[in-house]
């Protein structure tokens, strides 16, 4: 592994000395021009960036009021400083949210305020500058888009929008990140982020028929673009491809199979993430939902349930209706889309399943609550649902759960570092140092409780004939 | 953008050193990958390369790591069709480093 130093779990959160310009060196990969060009981007850094950063900046903040908001409301209180995960972990004062949010600020006052117009180092207002750009680039890339520091804000600033636009301005001028951007264009050209075409699905998906049927000797099926069935479910390509992410979706087809009601997936809108939202681009994170609506009117469904992935659930919960609806094909009773939890604890609700809780006795849970899920979302039809029902999910099927400290749960809830665009190798440091705060509060049940699993949401599997709830190791934002 | 050598001839390869073009890969290539990460290919390993490769022939993607433990399930025995034995074989991780011996591209998205 890489030569940095990881940081050291201790018993209490320790807010940690400064130790500036700690993490300048990093950066992810720079898109090439081949993926920057199928997202509508320009190939590299084009001649004029300055005017063309600062005209779309100037665009931006006329489109998206709050930005503009933000940008003008920060007075610098201080208490977002110690709530960010990657300032925690790395010590870089450039990782506190206010200072993130100035590498921005400090040209949008230059540019469009009259005292930074005039009285620029009054108000600490800067030029852009390949310098600048540089900051941005790499810190606007140790950004998880978590959106714990605005809970803190007094004026609720949201260092993800900053993020979000600060990743599409550089898109705009050439240089992307080459994890997202190279992502997106496969959703485009396969469907789906991993690039598995639809005959890779069917085989995947006709194996863990045959698994599930050796497992439990009953048939449960995994269709894929069936017309006709009720529901459409749009959940993570990692569940097909990763271990163990593919636990989820067996679980799903289990739940569907008890439940009795038709569904399938698609092989056109194999994907439930959408990167377009990490990169802040409206039009990409738009032409990523369309499939979605595309493959419900194709495949004639009543219905659509997401699978669990928290910036998924995000995208589908608060926008997609404005990226891709109106939905008013689908059946009214139900909401559009449905979480997949929502989903399950209605059938719990209603005594459809049967769950033998004494079969996961072998297993001590915790439960990490997702930051999209948590703080820029909503589920079920009562406030906090999106902390009841997953927890209620889990506790219907295991008989020892355990919640993280008061502080590290709910909206207060830690980044597990698979958010924001960030989950690739070449910001390996990065993601090692900020998994700091979820670790200690997940050290802290581990000691005093024995957890043995973390939960990201309740999943479904049966084995020998029995209904287990399955954990994975967390990994989604 | 990077280059690898092994036996005198120069492979392009990504960022993360995996091979850029899947069609000039060889068996000389693979050895060089592996002895970078300290990892000596042994018949076992091949048997796993040899079905990635063979199996992105058909799908132009690497198997689902389901997929891919079945398969050496079925060819080498029950104990060893599991995720852990393909770990051992593999400590990055089988879906990158092994793709990497392989030549194909390194799966993307939330893996």
């Amino acid at each position: 592994m890489a030569d940095f130093e990881t940081p050291e779990l201790k018993e209490y959160p320790v807010i940690p000395h400064l130790q500036e310009g700690v993490m300048a060196h990093s950066r992810p990969f720079v898109a090439k021009e081949e993926f920057q060009e199928q997202l509508g981007f320009p190939g590299e850094l084009v001649d004029n960036w300055e005017q063309v950063a600062l005209d779309k900046m100037k665009e931006l903040t006329g489109k998206y009021r709050g930005f503009q908001v933000f940008l003008d409301s920060c007075v610098k209180c201080g208490a977002c400083t110690d709530k960010c995960h990657y300032y925690l972990g790395t010590s870089d004062p450039k990782n506190m949210p206010v200072a993130r949010q100035d590498l921005l600020r400090k040209v949008y006052r230059r540019n469009f305020t009259f005292a930074g117009k005039y009285f620029p180092k009054l108000v600490g207002a800067v030029d852009l500058t390949k310098e600048v750009l540089d900051d941005w680039y790499s810190y606007f890339h140790q950004c998880s888009q978590c959106r714990r520091c605005s809970v803190f804000c007094p004026y609720g600033i949201d260092t993800a929008e900053i993020s979000m636009a600060a990743r599409e301005i550089m898109d705009c001028v050439g240089v992307g990140q080459k994890y997202c951007n190279e992502i997106i264009g496969k959703v485009y050209k396969i469907g789906n982020n991993l690039g598995l075409p639809q005959p890779a699905l069917l085989d995947t998906l006709e194996g863990l028929e045959e698994e599930v049927e050796e497992d439990t000797a009953v048939k449960v099926r995994f269709p894929l673009d069936e017309k006709g069935a009720d529901i459409l479910v749009v959940t993570p390509s990692a569940d097909f491809f990763a271990e163990p992410h593919v636990d989820g979706l067996i679980g799903y087809a289990k739940v569907f199979h008890e439940a009795g009601i038709s569904w399938t997936l698609s092989s056109h809108a194999s994907e439930a993430a959408n990167f377009g939202m990490f990169i802040g681009s409206y039009e990409n994170m738009r032409k990523v939902s369309l499939r979605i609506r595309e493959a419900a009117l194709d495949l004639g469904v009543k219905r659509i349930v997401m699978g669990e992935c928290g910036h998924a659930w995000r995208v589908a919960y608060s926008f997609l209706n404005t990226l891709a609806g109106p939905f008013d094909f689908l059946d009214p009773k139900y909401p559009v889309p449905q979480h997949i939890l929502e989903f399950t604890h209605d059938l719990i609700q209603r005594d459809a399943l049967t769950l033998d809780k004494s079969a996961n006795d072998d297993m001590v849970l915790t439960y990490h609550d997702s930051c999209n899920v948590a703080r820029a979302s909503r589920m079920g039809s009562r406030p906090g649902g999106q902390f009841t029902i997953p927890r209620d999910v889990i506790r219907a099927s295991c008989n020892h759960f355990f919640d993280m400290p008061q502080d590290t749960i709910h909206e207060a809830t830690y980044c597990c570092g698979g958010g924001g665009g960030l989950l690739t190798d070449d910001l390996m440091e990065l993601r090692v140092k900020g998994a700091l705060p979820r670790m200690e509060a997940l050290k802290q049940v581990v000691e005093e409780h024995g957890v043995t699993h973390m939960n990201r949401h309740g999943y479904f599997s049966r084995r020998h004939g029995k209904e287990r709830s399955d954990v994975s190791p967390l990994r989604r934002g | 953008m990077g280059s690898i050598e092994a036996n005198g001839k120069n492979y392009e390869t990504d960022e993360e050193g995996y091979l850029a073009d899947l069609n000039t890969w060889d068996k000389d290539v693979a050895e060089v990958m592996a002895k970078l990460d300290d990892c000596e290919l042994t018949d076992n390993h091949w048997e796993v390369i040899n079905f990635l490769r063979e199996y992105y022939e058909e799908y132009q993607i690497a198997p689902a790591v389901r997929v891919l433990t079945k398969a050496i399930g079925k060819k080498l025995g029950k104990d060893k069709g599991n995720s852990k034995y393909l770990y051992e074989l593999f400590p990055y991780g089988p879906a990158k480093q092994a793709c990497k011996y392989a030549g194909l591209p390194k799966p993307t998205g939330c893996v």
